[in-house]
């Protein structure tokens, strides 16, 4: 519902939505008797995990615990006891002890639920295109400023994760997500500021606004200058612009292509 | 769908909060009847407070709820401040509020030990420590003087003239997520807020002391309540908030005790209850999600209650939802008849959404001409999957479908014969990764749009982003809640103000914040009869543009802004008010 935490949402939108859910807003319950899991583990194994799955997540028959209200509001197997007695439709009864069932509540509970639930398997790898189509439509694309014997030499062995190599040539600087540091530089963005007398003043952009423009000079002088509409003229150059335009034009096939035969630049 | 009778029977099934009153409607009419009767002779003696009825005028001297009036226009009669003074516009104050269990104190400086007084409540044994600064990031109520101001855990009350505090209210949390909260409800000389734990809370406006506090979900379930709760004659009704597997709900309760009146659930959750045939099975409509976590607007004719309802979970793993099913009601505008808690129409803004994109957006009502077929009364919604809506509001029919984002991509070409986009699975989240506009955050959240009737615009914070949807759960039986993908931003195209004409669903103008980097997303706005509109950029400026092409006339850099401005006049002047972080700025005209 409310926006992701991840640190790419926070790259956006962290002042309207925060930093949101993290797991320690929900406690942990506290740590059961080993021996009460084992027995629960063992219980569980025999008469629940055909239909619920051995991670409690559900299986073809059973609804996954892991988010049932029940389980969740349970404590020690109070809640539980009276669904495992009675059954339900499509559910058949069991005849446990309150200290079984209690047991059976131990091991459950050792599964933790989160909203922000993180994938439990390695996916398998994300290259899937065609190299050779790659190679194709980075001649017809991307040629004009890159070449695989120049800037590209290697890139494959310098960026060896392959998502993290897609996702810096989609946008270069962007980094892998998560936090992680970006493995190449992007150069600064500059910018040209034409003033009323013809002057142009030019730098590394610092920041700009629809009232504002800061930028640094090449002899570090830092000037700032009011902007009322178009006066002065303010002429940004993003050395990124050629790859946001881009984004625009690509199909999930191209992307997919380009990375295989990215993937082959070692 | 559900009324307060079903919700006992979902309760003793979910372990949820049971139901006050089991024997059913009449019951509860009945004692609505009696107590709405009290009350007029209460407000009327007291003179004091907030009397329900004066929330039914257009927006002008107060705010008194979550949009300023149950419109959701966030138009202002206001003209003090207009187009030919806003230049002049200037700080009347600034007041900086401080969460937590110590004392406040107004104005700049922080916390002062000679403050007003701090009333603490709360079910938290106060080992959970919230970190992170102060931010206000929802509506400020101003009636008869005095400003309510909400963070999540924490409510203070303000002068309206100078910011100064005079009460605080701190709420010792048990934990929950603490992303925001969007503000109180006032009713008589009491008001109601929600917690990040699930408390529904009654204080005093008086004195800031805590009335009661009810249990308004399981906090074990890892629900959290972050919107505004809304008056609405003898009814406060407040919605839920959970990004685990789990039902979302609307509730009204009694003003005066707490009492819960009716419950709507926005899924099914019984047998036989309608778009049942749209889930996998009982037990997936049961964890469906479609959380109504922002306020609504009401249309007094038809006592219709009309909001939005949110994503449906698990969120991107679609497939234990029912492939291709449509999952109602989540993704929805939804009307309710406020007195009984039924529905009486929906629309689907989003069938089958896959990218965790609510269209819990607090709608629009607008009165107005439509393409000649002469006065219509209609609601209006700009959805965070960047699709625009027009339907009446009467009876849900579909009017308008456009997009207000030019990157907007998840969807197939052209719309249903309903009018919805068609969901294209192909930009679902993939193990090599789909090129998806918008990311998460999509092309408006929940900064509220505002509509000027002089204009006929409807105004949109709009962001055109991009992300790679990479799916990380290979298991076939999904992940729950926001889990089982990875998301990795590719940039941000523009952050802008869109202004949309309801009758053709085209951007008419569309304001593009100028910016270095990847812009934050748009705040929310303010309109006004003085011909202007109200709200932050994305570089910490606040800014008044003119409604008709969006030209800036006016700004001041109050650092990054947090929620959507409001106005309100006090002693005969206008203020304009806006808060950024912790602290609340209010602009004046004093030639």
């Amino acid at each position: 519902m409310v926006s992701a935490c991840s640190a790419v949402s926070a790259l956006i939108v962290v002042t309207s939505f925060g930093i949101s859910a993290q797991r320690r807003d929900y406690p942990n319950r506290p740590p059961a008797d080993p021996a009460a899991v084992e027995r629960g583990k063992a219980l569980y194994g025999v008469n629940c995990q055909f239909c619920h799955g051995a991670d409690t997540r559900g299986g073809d028959s059973g609804p996954s615990l892991l988010r049932s209200g029940i389980v969740l509001d349970d404590q020690h197997g109070e809640l539980m006891a009276p669904v495992v007695r009675a059954g339900r439709p499509g559910m058949p009864k069991f005849t446990l002890t309150d200290d079984q069932i209690a047991d059976v509540a131990a091991f459950v509970h050792t599964f933790r639920a989160a909203g922000y639930d993180e994938s439990r398997l390695k996916p398998p790898s994300i290259v899937v295109g065609d190299a050779k189509a790659g190679e194709t439509f980075f001649n017809a694309k991307c040629s004009a400023c890159h070449s695989p014997t120049g800037d590209l030499r290697g890139i494959a062995t310098k960026i060896v994760e392959p998502r993290l190599l897609q996702q810096t040539w989609l946008l270069p600087g962007s980094g892998a997500g998560r936090g992680a540091a970006p493995p190449v530089q992007v150069k600064p963005t500059t910018v040209t500021v034409t003033l009323p007398t013809g002057e142009k003043v030019e730098g590394r952009l610092e920041r700009v606004d629809d009232f504002m423009v800061a930028l640094t000079q090449a002899d570090g002088t830092r000037r700032s200058f009011r902007t009322n509409g178009d006066t002065p003229k303010v002429e940004i150059h993003d050395p990124l612009q050629p790859h946001k335009d881009l984004l625009r034009t690509y199909s999930d096939a191209d992307i997919h292509n380009v990375t295989a035969y990215l993937v082959t630049l070692k | 769908m559900n009324n307060g009778h079903d919700a006992a029977c979902g309760a003793a099934l979910q372990g949820c909060v049971p139901a006050r009153r089991p024997q059913g409607l009449r019951h509860n009419l009945t004692v609505m009847l009696i107590v709405c009767a009290a009350s007029a002779i209460v407000f009327t003696q007291n003179g004091g407070g907030l009397d329900p009825a004066s929330l039914l005028k257009p927006l002008a001297d107060s705010w008194p709820s979550y949009s300023g009036d149950y419109t959701g226009r966030r138009y202002s009669a206001l003209t003090q401040v207009n187009q030919s003074n806003v230049k002049n516009l200037t700080l009347a104050f600034a007041a900086k509020v401080t969460g937590g269990p110590g004392s406040g104190g107004g104005g700049r400086g922080g916390p002062n030990p000679e403050g007003p007084q701090t009333f603490t409540g709360g079910e938290g044994d106060g080992s959970v420590t919230v970190g992170g600064a102060t931010q206000i990031k929802g509506a400020v109520l101003s009636v008869n003087g005095v400003l309510y101001v909400t963070a999540p855990d924490n409510v203070w009350a303000l002068d309206a003239h100078d910011g100064k505090e005079i009460w605080h209210y701190f709420w010792k949390t048990k934990g929950g997520t603490h992303i925001g909260n969007r503000g109180v409800a006032m009713w008589g000389n009491y008001l109601y807020f929600v917690t990040p734990d699930d408390y529904f809370i009654s204080l005093d406006a008086r004195t800031g002391k805590e009335r009661w506090h009810k249990e308004a979900a399981p906090f074990s379930q890892q629900y959290f309540m972050t919107s505004a709760p809304m008056t609405i004659g003898n009814h406060i009704i407040v919605g839920t908030g959970n990004d685990l597997d789990s039902p979302g709900y609307l509730m009204s309760f009694d003003p005066e005790t707490g009492a819960q009146q009716w419950r709507f659930y926005t899924v099914p959750m019984n047998p036989g209850d309608p778009g049942l045939e749209t889930w996998k099975s009982l037990d997936a409509a049961r964890h469906g999600g479609g959380h109504p976590w922002l306020p609504g607007v009401y249309d007094p004719e038809s006592h219709l209650y009309i909001f939005g309802t949110g994503n449906p979970t698990p969120a991107y793993m679609s497939t234990p939802r029912g492939a291709g099913l449509d999952n109602l009601f989540t993704c929805a505008i939804v009307a309710l008849n406020v007195d009984t808690g039924k529905m009486e129409w929906y629309y689907q803004t989003s069938p089958h959404d896959t990218h965790d994109w609510d269209s819990a957006q607090t709608p629009v009502l607008v009165d107005g001409d439509f393409r000649g077929s002469g006065p219509r009364k209609m609601v209006l919604t700009a959805s965070r999957n960047g699709y625009y809506f027009t339907l009446d509001r009467r009876t849900g029919e579909h009017m308008v479908t456009s997009t207000f984002s030019d990157t907007v991509n998840w969807a197939k070409p052209g719309l249903n014969a309903k009018g919805q986009p068609v969901r294209d699975p192909a930009k679902d989240n993939h193990i090599a990764g789909a090129l998806v506009s918008a990311a998460n955050g999509g092309s408006t959240n929940w900064p509220p749009p505002a509509y000027s009737p002089d204009t006929g615009l409807l105004y949109v914070p709009t962001a055109e982003t991009y992300a790679m949807y990479y799916l990380t759960e290979t298991d076939p039986r999904g992940a729950m809640g926001l889990g089982g993908k990875d998301e990795v931003s590719v940039g941000t195209m523009g952050s802008f103000i869109s202004a949309i004409d309801y009758k053709t669903g085209k951007t008419v103008w569309k304001h593009k914040f100028r910016s270095a980097g990847n812009p934050r997303g748009a705040q929310g706005l303010l309109t006004t009869a003085g011909k202007l509109l109200f709200g932050g950029d994305v570089s910490g400026n606040f800014v008044a543009f003119d409604p008709a092409n969006g030209k800036t006339l006016w700004h001041s850099q109050i650092g990054q802004v947090t929620n959507a401005p409001e106005t309100y006049m006090v002693d005969g002047r206008q203020h304009v008010l806006v808060a950024a972080g912790d602290t609340l700025y209010s602009f004046t005209l004093y030639q």
